[in-house]
């Protein structure tokens, strides 16, 4: 595991509150944090330099959620990110779609710190508290 | 709330559940009493505590025990005890009870559920391995209100989602709503009953694994000391207690010890095979 300070993380999504919301949780677990608004901007942003993890909304404009997720995981490198999914898309059959697609998590909005973190935990990238 | 009521709580619930509420949680009381005065139409905690020192309203003092002593859980709560569980517990225990195929476990504080339904999560994973075993999960808690929930099975998606895998959520849950019901074949793994640990406990008999976590900080020593003795008389000679991380036996009981390799893992003082030295580990393909 990195340590928190050379842990990059991407949080992708439409809502500037979210993004600064999420930023916030991740930067006090001492991570790094960039953003994207969008699919798009999110598969630019990786091209660039590839982030650690990646913090997906599934509903946003130009490239949705699980567009850029098919496309990342088919990406020079993009098999690495644990990606995820962050969204109000909450039953069973989005949840299973994601996974399929190859989200390693999926947080129900809205979320909490201890969720995001706790997931965070699950995937590896946060020491668990145990 | 006056002194002298709130040493007359004190009293109560030391004698009704074995709390030992210190000075400093005297802020609980207020947050978790109000909703009681509200919904029984007492206009304050002095008006609810003369009511508990009449002394002839058992549902209301059955709410308070209740109120005071419920307590925040949440699926493969530390992982560590349900890891221990996975790797090195049940493949012990598989082997040494090969013969009669049998596996009992207890949650002694089961609050809402989560803990022995990741219990029983684990050994549905584990079942291929188990073919023709009778495991037998009994969960057992102070408040009749928690065990209902319990027994229910129903969810928030907050619940769900601290410690819970979505893999798992998606393969042992069914969305109803906006909440989780966890599947009934696990539900039906589960016997919940209600007891309080400081009244006898013999009739369930003996265990092979005993979870008794985060509920013995609330109790003052000798309580402590007590409860404890009484949960090594239901242990099985090689069986296993799995106390809170800030919980142990020593200064409590001699007829405990803690194991050598594993925080949060007790024994019997001296037992006649150390767990951990049967058996290499199995592992359960699924992971937590």
């Amino acid at each position: 595991m990195k340590a928190p300070h050379e842990t990059n993380c991407l949080v992708v999504d439409d809502s500037a509150v979210i993004r600064k919301v999420a930023r916030r949780i991740i930067e006090d677990l001492g991570m790094n944090v960039s953003e994207a608004e969008d699919g798009s901007a999110a598969l630019e942003a990786c091209a660039a330099h590839m982030p650690d993890a990646i913090l997906l909304d599934w509903n946003m404009p130009n490239m949705d959620g699980y567009a850029f997720l098919q496309a990342l995981r088919q990406s020079e490198g993009g098999e690495f990110p644990k990606v995820l999914f962050c969204t109000t898309e909450n039953d069973v059959g989005a949840i299973a779609r994601a996974l399929r697609a190859g989200a390693d998590e999926y947080i129900m909005k809205p979320f909490d710190r201890d969720i995001l973190t706790a997931k965070l935990e699950q995937v590896g990238l946060v020491a668990d508290a145990a | 709330m006056t002194e002298l009521e709130f040493e007359f709580l004190r009293g109560f619930l030391k004698q009704r559940s074995g709390l030992a509420l210190t000075a400093e949680k005297r802020y609980l009381v207020e947050s978790r009493l109000t909703p009681i005065c509200r919904r029984c139409g007492l206009g304050s905690l002095g008006e609810l505590i003369s009511a508990l020192k009449l002394g002839r309203n058992g549902a209301l003092e059955r709410s308070v025990v209740e109120a005071m002593t419920t307590n925040e859980t949440f699926f493969f709560r530390d992982r560590i005890p349900f890891d221990l569980f996975r790797d090195t517990l049940l493949p012990e225990a598989l082997i040494r009870n090969a013969s009669r195929r049998r596996l009992r476990i207890w949650c002694a504080a089961s609050s809402t559920g989560q803990e022995p339904y990741s219990l029983a999560m684990l050994l549905q994973e584990a079942a291929p391995r188990m073919p023709g075993w009778q495991v037998e999960i009994v969960a057992t808690d102070i408040s009749t209100e928690v065990i209902e929930k319990a027994k229910a099975g129903l969810y928030s998606h907050f619940e769900v989602q601290r410690g819970l895998p979505v893999q798992w959520l998606i393969k042992y849950f069914n969305q109803v709503g906006e909440q989780w019901q966890i599947a009934q074949s696990l539900r039906n793994m589960v016997d919940y009953r209600q007891l309080n640990l400081l009244q006898s406990f013999t009739m369930f008999g003996q265990f092979d694994i005993i979870y008794c976590r985060n509920v013995l900080i609330y109790f003052d020593a000798p309580t402590k000391s007590d409860v404890l003795a009484r949960l090594a008389a239901q242990l099985a000679p090689e069986g296993a207690l799995l106390l809170g991380a800030a919980e142990t036996v020593i200064g409590l009981t001699d007829r405990l010890a803690p194991h050598p390799k594993h925080r949060g893992l007790y024994t019997h003082a001296a037992p006649a095979v150390r767990l951990g030295e049967t058996a290499a580990p199995l592992r359960v393909a699924a992971g937590v």
